[in-house]
């Protein structure tokens, strides 16, 4: 049987991540359910400030730049405007969880109807490599030198286990360590953005990726860490499932 | 027929008359009235009115709404416009439209909730990181509030550039006798906002941004300097005041001429660009120019000085500065003796 290979047209030009780098796997699911709902001219990504702001000019949809850690409210506020449009904000571990955590957890806890994706690779990669409240205990960045002491930082933070005891539409943590996981982590992309669709309410999915320039490792070293390392702590699933219809 | 309304609703009705269909902020004195007004109100006309978990999230929800351009707004006062800053950066950057009131109350820190302007150089300054103004627009009664209000949308999109209203907590907080103009919308559509289909946003390259900013804003301060001279024509002492301190001015005047001083008064109505135009005006009669203000420092007067240079009025500058109150008639007259008698000494 013949394979024909398509790229989704939202990102159908090369993307401007280090090489071996897990926020493409994303970008890539993500634009493939928005076509697949037939979502390409009717979609609005708020981006957060990390290593997604390369999604500005290689994410072929509407793009909004906002402050860092402030995607939540402006997804909020397109949705308001624009109920008719999907309005994805589409952030970093540290854009979400550290600097805009507030905002992420109020637009959660008003279960705001909107959709959010968390690339979760364990540092503030943008800016070089520093300490996120994600990153491992143990881990080495260059503002946990010595690697990362939980008693004096917090340990990591499990934010997709605190939405998901709100009234929140639908929640998981998926990981693009794996093709197993690429695709499982697929089907919480699309339960997310149907949710908003169906007006169900708030959703959000975090997505395991890796950062090999900042572990300072090759990609397969990187998978082989987060499968050791990673994903025993940060456990993969389905936290909220969607209320049967 | 006219009625008694109150400062903070009033303003509030009124941007419901301009068209503005989603309100995001977060309750602190002495503008809360606004978001209460509006949580009742715009459920009534079918529109959103959003509690923020605090106020740099109503300003960001702003951000979202009027990039799909939707007319929206916040408000806030003292603390809650400095949360602000950020975003109102953010909005200038995307040369995005916006609405904001600010009720001032005085001081720093968490201040106190008296009528003041000590955020005068911040708002007019653009108060955020980065090179940019808000168009400041400052009434000096409820029914100007409602009328500068009711245009203020139209001007931030006409410019793509954030309006603040800038009030006072005593003209929130009183009531006077006001009409309302009628319900209206937008005219027309704003041609470069987001709707998902990824059309031009009307972005410039980086390399372009320095100059087109200084254009945008020369523009605006060329074409949109609002004020008002009141028996200016042969004042030997103008004063300078906007807002509530131009109401006691304004008396001052009419009791220093019913005693045969040559007195006026300039009032800016825009703040920000600076009614320069104004003091061209003034004739080679002129002795000096009084800022009436409520600063603990001195903050309009700055503009006043500036204002004077540009112009060429080589005469000197004084303030009188009242802190958390507003300087009463009988305070103003006096100084005005003092500094005619030369018993006070100019600040530039
Ligand atoms: C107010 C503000 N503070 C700090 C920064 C600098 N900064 C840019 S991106 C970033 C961290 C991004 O980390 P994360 O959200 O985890 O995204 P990643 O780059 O890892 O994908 C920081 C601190 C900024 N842009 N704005
Ligand atoms: S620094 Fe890390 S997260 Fe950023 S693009 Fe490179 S690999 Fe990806």
């Amino acid at each position: 049987m013949a394979v024909t290979k398509t790229t989704p047209k939202l990102v159908d030009i090369p993307n401007k991540f280090c090489p071996g780098c897990g926020h493409g796997i994303l970008n890539r699911l993500i634009a493939e359910v928005i076509e697949e709902n037939g979502y390409e001219q009717k979609t609005i990504m708020t981006l957060g400030v990390g290593c997604d702001c390369n999604m500005n000019s290689t994410f072929l949809g509407d793009t909004i730049q906002c402050a860092h850690g402030r995607a939540a409210s402006t997804a909020t506020g397109v949705k308001v405007a624009r109920p008719d449009l999907l309005s994805i904000a589409y952030q970093g571990d540290g854009d979400a969880y550290v600097i805009g955590l507030s905002e992420t957890l109020n637009a959660a806890y008003r279960n705001t109807n909107i959709t959010v994706f968390v690339v979760n690779n364990n540092n503030f990669a943008m800016t070089g490599g520093q300490m996120s409240w994600t990153t491992m205990a143990g881990q080495v960045t260059t503002t946990s030198p010595a690697g990362r002491d939980t008693k004096a930082t917090g340990n990591p933070i499990k934010l997709p286990e605190i939405v998901s005891g709100f009234d929140v539409a639908y929640v998981a943590r998926g990981s693009v360590h794996s093709a197993e996981e690429i695709m499982k982590l697929r089907k919480y992309v699309k339960n997310a953005i149907e949710a908003q669709l169906a007006g169900e309410g708030y959703s959000l999915v975090e997505a395991l990726c890796q950062c090999p320039t900042n572990w300072g490792m090759d990609t397969r070293h990187s998978l082989e860490w987060m499968e050791a390392e990673v994903v025993p702590y940060f456990e993969l699933g389905e936290l909220k499932e969607r209320k049967a219809k | 027929m006219k009625k008694m309304w109150k400062g903070n609703h009033a303003i509030a009705e009124a941007a419901m008359r301009a068209g503005c269909k989603f309100y995001a902020g977060y309750p602190i004195t002495p503008q809360t009235e606004i978001p209460e007004y509006l949580s009742a109100r715009m459920p009534e006309l079918g529109r959103t009115c959003i509690q923020a978990e605090n106020e740099m999230s109503a300003v960001y929800m702003i951000l979202g709404a009027y990039s799909c351009g939707m007319r929206c707004m916040t408000s806030s006062s003292g603390p809650g416009i400095s949360l602000k800053q950020e975003g109102l950066s953010y909005i200038c950057a995307y040369y995005l439209p916006a609405v904001i009131v600010n009720v001032q109350r005085w001081g720093p820190g968490l201040g106190t909730l008296d009528s003041a302007q000590t955020d005068y150089l911040r708002d007019t300054r653009g108060g955020g990181n980065g090179d940019y103004r808000v168009i400041v627009l400052a009434p000096n009664s409820i029914q100007e509030s409602i009328d500068l209000m009711y245009e203020s949308f139209d001007i931030a999109e006409k410019y793509r550039n954030p309006v603040e209203i800038m009030s006072e907590a005593a003209l929130g907080q009183m009531m006077e006798a006001v009409e309302f103009p009628e319900f209206k919308d937008r005219e027309g559509e704003l041609d470069w906002t987001y709707d998902g289909t990824n059309r031009p946003h009307g972005k410039l390259p980086d390399s372009e941004k320095s100059a087109a900013a200084l254009a945008k804003y020369t523009k605006i301060a060329e074409e949109f300097q609002r004020w008002e001279s009141y028996r200016t024509e042969d004042a030997e002492y103008v004063f300078v005041a906007f807002g509530l301190p131009s109401r006691t001015s304004r008396n001052a005047v009419d009791q220093l001429r019913a005693n045969g001083e040559k007195v006026g008064l300039i009032r800016p109505i825009t703040l920000w660009p600076f009614p320069i135009k104004a003091f061209e005006e003034l004739g080679p009669q002129v002795k000096g120019l009084i800022s009436v203000e409520s600063t603990d420092t001195g903050q309009l007067i700055e503009d006043v000085a500036l204002a004077a240079k540009k112009c060429k009025i080589d005469v000197p500058v004084y303030g009188l500065f009242s802190g958390l109150s507003i300087s009463k008639t009988k305070a103003i007259s006096e100084f005005y003796r003092e500094v005619k008698s030369g018993q006070r000494k100019e600040v530039y």
